[in-house]
């Protein structure tokens, strides 16, 4: 199945948004699940260090220049697709962070246990919310951080609020 | 059911006032269309059908369709997904055609500030959405005085319920919501000669480009030495058994439900069609807290962006290629649905069929470009099925057969509301140049190349074919015909 059948990317499609391992280890970058050829640009725009950059006019596809990102986030809430996380796996203890778009409500509070969901939206486990960005320059794209095993770290994109206990 | 959190949108309601139905008490927001209170009060059924009697509901929430039409105090046929509530209205179910009450009907008082003729204006722009508002923009900047005259009771046209960041570069107002660009719009032609009439429907458009206007129920009459159409489109609908019942709506319906009313249309809602319709709006009842049980899509691939599809994705939602339904279930309103795998020739499948179990069947199966008043004025038309149907023959420049009249927007053919806002523009200029002989012609055309050439980028990619290829033969078509730059 191709990810124009079913909405899934193929590993081989995932694997070019990576950085290599040794980039990984140090810290926070950014990771662009953006394949397609549309016309869209503001993630170029969002950089200011200028490591994101889109050859060509804006039909291109982005790539990260992961020497120059160091996570700083600013270009996840700025893409229209919601198609950009920051991973951190420069963590201790066998722990990553991702960080996503979450345009839902209600926003969850740090600490807070969540059911980690893949690419997929199948269930991959559990995650601990870390950190809630939503400012007014995120113009309603909250940033939520969460902390998940290292080794699903590539693989988190979601999550769901744990019902809250009756 | 009202929706009480939504991380985009605040609902700004009317009071909360009483109105009957069927003899039953209920409340509602002064303000807010029947339609939309019926259904927040747990109503789906408006009326029953002309010959079969058979339960409708609305289908289209902007006044096109006709599914809505119920009697209200006394007078039948009132179009209640565009009628505004108001505290007192008495309600009723309609059966077959109604039947006209026998009084005199009078008109409501006429209005000083709209007299019966409204006298000439240079530039009159039918449609106030992102096309209409961005050719007033381009026209008044350079000092045409314009008219933008559109049907509903706010300007903005689909962007009002558009709560998604739009793609582009930042000179197309990328990564800006589609409810905010409506606002930008808006704000740009404060400061220009450019007046925006709501409520009041172009009812036809006569030779000499005179234009038949109706507003609070009174006719008035408008002339003008130019004219734009921005009349959008209007939503496709798809043929199943029980596709009538109450609870299929199309795309366009549920988001002005959700986006604008604040009213989930149901619990658990199927929707048909993966192109960028279907998976925005599918990405939109998700967020207004409603469930969605998959996305249902005919062809082999998924039409819209794959950005767009791995939202739904992720949050659950499959996605059912070369699927289709088969037939909604219930009698008085949706009750499930019957979906199969489909063969390349578009047959089921036997034996896989599934039944859901959803009280909502949304229908993004396409749009079809608003015609008709290109057509009542003569101008050629073609059907150019990548445009989305029949749509008046225009040149590079939107200029129609018909000299001083232009198109733009997904009248001219199906496209993004991004395309739409720099075809409002590139007709806005044509339109001016016609105007305004003394313009400084170098000027004009460098507008006009900026206008083109982020067209030819909107539509460069693999996403742009269809509009490429339409565009292509609208050209060759022009060329024939006489619809010049």
């Amino acid at each position: 199945m191709s990810h124009r059948q079913d909405g899934i990317l193929e590993p081989r499609q995932i694997d070019a948004s990576v950085p290599a391992t040794e980039r990984l280890g140090r810290g926070p970058v950014a990771i662009i699940e953006c394949v397609e050829n549309i016309p869209c640009n503001p993630c170029v725009d969002a950089c200011q260090k200028g490591a994101i950059r889109i050859e060509g006019d804006m039909n291109g596809t982005p790539s990260v220049d992961f020497d120059i990102c160091d996570g700083c986030m600013l270009c996840v809430s700025a893409c229209p697709g919601l198609a950009i996380f920051v991973v951190n796996k420069g963590l201790p203890g066998g722990v990553a962070e991702v960080s996503l778009p979450y345009e839902y409500t209600p926003l969850p509070s740090v600490g807070d246990t969540v059911v980690t969901l893949s690419r997929e939206g199948a269930v991959l486990g559990e995650g601990t919310i870390q950190r809630v960005l939503s400012s007014k320059a995120l113009d309603r794209t909250p940033i939520v951080t969460l902390s998940v095993p290292a080794d699903h770290a590539m693989d988190v994109r979601h999550f769901l609020a744990k019902e809250p206990p009756a | 059911m009202r929706i009480r959190q939504h991380p985009i949108l605040e609902f700004e309601k009317g009071p909360l006032i009483e109105f009957e139905h069927d003899g039953r008490k209920l409340t509602g927001h002064e303000g807010e269309s029947i339609a939309a209170a019926l259904h927040a009060a747990g109503v789906r059924v408006l009326r029953h059908s002309i010959r079969l009697d058979r339960p409708r509901g609305f289908f289209c929430a902007i006044g096109r369709c006709s599914s809505c039409l119920m009697t209200v105090d006394g007078v039948p046929n009132v179009m209640t997904c565009v009628t505004p509530l108001k505290a007192g209205m008495r309600i009723e179910t309609q059966t077959g055609k109604g039947i006209i009450p026998d009084v005199r009907f009078t008109h409501p008082p006429a209005d000083p500030d709209y007299p019966r003729d409204l006298g000439n204006v240079p530039l009159a722009i039918v449609g106030a959405g992102p096309a209409g508002l961005s050719a007033a923009i381009a026209a008044g900047r350079l000092g045409v005085e314009c008219v933008v005259i559109d049907e509903n009771a706010v300007p903005g046209g689909q962007l009002i319920k558009q709560t998604h960041m739009f793609f582009g570069s930042k000179e197309h107002h990328a990564r800006v919501r589609g409810i905010d660009i409506g606002e930008i719009l808006l704000k740009e032609i404060e400061d220009l000669p450019v007046s925006v009439i709501t409520g009041t429907t172009v009812l036809g458009l006569y030779a000499d480009r005179v234009l038949a206007l109706l507003r609070n129920d009174r006719f008035h009459r408008l002339t003008s030495d130019s004219i734009i159409l921005a009349t959008g489109a209007s939503e496709n609908m798809l043929a199943f058994p029980n596709s009538d019942l109450p609870g299929v709506y199309g795309a366009g319906a549920v988001q002005t439900l959700m986006n604008v009313d604040g009213v989930a249309p149901g619990k658990r809602v199927l929707m048909i069609g993966a192109g960028n319709i279907g998976l925005i709006v599918s990405y939109q009842l998700l967020q207004a807290g409603v469930e969605v049980a998959a996305v249902v899509e005919g062809l082999p691939e998924i039409g819209g962006y794959h950005v767009h599809a791995a939202k739904v994705v992720r949050a659950g939602v499959p996605i059912l290629t070369s699927h289709t339904i088969l037939r909604a279930l219930g009698t008085e309103h949706v009750e499930g649905a019957v979906i199969s795998q489909i063969d390349p020739q578009w047959c089921p499948i036997e034996g896989t069929e599934v039944e859901l179990d959803v009280d909502t069947i949304c229908l993004a199966v396409g749009l079809t470009p608003n015609c008709e008043l290109g057509s009542q004025l003569g101008c050629e038309e073609a059907f150019v099925a990548e445009l989305g149907g029949r749509v008046s023959i225009h040149g590079a420049g939107l200029a129609t057969t018909v000299e001083g009249v232009y198109i733009a927007g997904d009248a001219s053919g199906i496209e993004e509301a991004s395309t739409a806002m720099l075809e409002g523009r590139l007709a806005g200029l044509s339109a001016a140049g016609r105007l305004l002989p003394d313009l400084d012609r170098n000027e004009l055309a460098r507008l006009k190349k900026e206008a083109s050439e982020g067209l030819r980028t909107l539509r460069a990619g693999p996403f742009g074919e269809h509009a490429r290829a339409g565009k292509r033969k609208m050209l060759e078509l022009a060329g024939v015909r006489g619809g010049d730059s």
